[in-house]
């Protein structure tokens, strides 16, 4: 019987996994940390709907989650949308020796929208299988590949980085030269 | 042949980063707030 563990137990093991996931999805800190807030009181209070034996930490990013976009929701009633603001290129391009630079990633990650953005830190960067990421999000496995590759494809555009486009069979010449440039010129 | 390389490259590049983003969050030192509210729920639990 597992009467003597509390799974409650099992929550500060988890508490950077979930700031690092709300910070990559906020943007900012102060926001982030309301929001891991509210996330442990829920979880605290609906410790009961948590499967024994089943993953914590999804489960965790799954309030998380719905708790930002159930908050951006009624945002998103009061005040006109701002997310249909997209900056255009944040560098013309890439630097030198074609890398990226962080600081420019990082800036193009932040304009991604936040669906974007949670899809890429959660299949990306936090190691969750498209199978989990499907469960937390509440969409078909297919959708969330889908959505990787267009935020993966936005974020190329927003870099300044031809992925976007896909490399056409036999690419004129133009373009390649273009491309190829691009990454010379800083010389 | 090549697009395909870069691709590859470019694709390595944005997952390469995209761990950055999350690790250098995650690196971020945890507040205090947060073991304080775990109590704080844990002892309006026991004294209930």
């Amino acid at each position: 019987m597992s009467s003597g563990s509390d799974p409650r137990d099992e929550l500060p093991e988890h508490l950077p996994a979930l700031r690092a996931f709300a910070i990559s999805l906020c943007g900012d800190v102060s926001a982030a940390d309301d929001l891991v807030q509210d996330t442990i009181v829920k979880a605290w209070t609906n410790i009961e709907k948590f499967q024994a034996g089943t993953n914590m930490r999804a489960w965790l990013f799954t309030i998380l989650r719905n708790t930002f976009f159930s908050i951006k929701r009624k945002r998103k009633r009061e005040v006109a949308d701002s997310d249909g603001v997209h900056a255009g290129r944040l560098c013309e391009k890439p630097a030198h020796d074609g890398r990226l630079a962080f600081n420019d990633f990082r800036r193009a990650f932040d304009q991604l929208s936040p669906e974007h953005r949670e899809v890429l830190i959660l299949a990306g960067a936090s190691g969750f299988s498209y199978e989990d990421v499907a469960e937390m999000t509440g969409v078909a496995v297919g959708t969330v590949k889908s959505r990787v590759n267009r935020a993966r494809a936005r974020l190329a555009d927003l870099l300044g980085l031809a992925e976007g486009e896909d490399p056409v069979s036999g690419a004129d010449a133009a373009t390649l030269a273009v491309v190829s440039a691009a990454g010379t010129q800083a010389a | 042949m090549k697009q395909t390389n870069d691709k590859a490259k470019l694709q390595a590049q944005i997952d390469e980063n995209l761990k950055r983003v999350y690790q250098e969050a995650l690196d971020e030192r945890l507040p205090d707030r947060f073991q304080e509210l775990l109590e704080q729920l844990r002892d309006k639990e026991t004294t209930k």
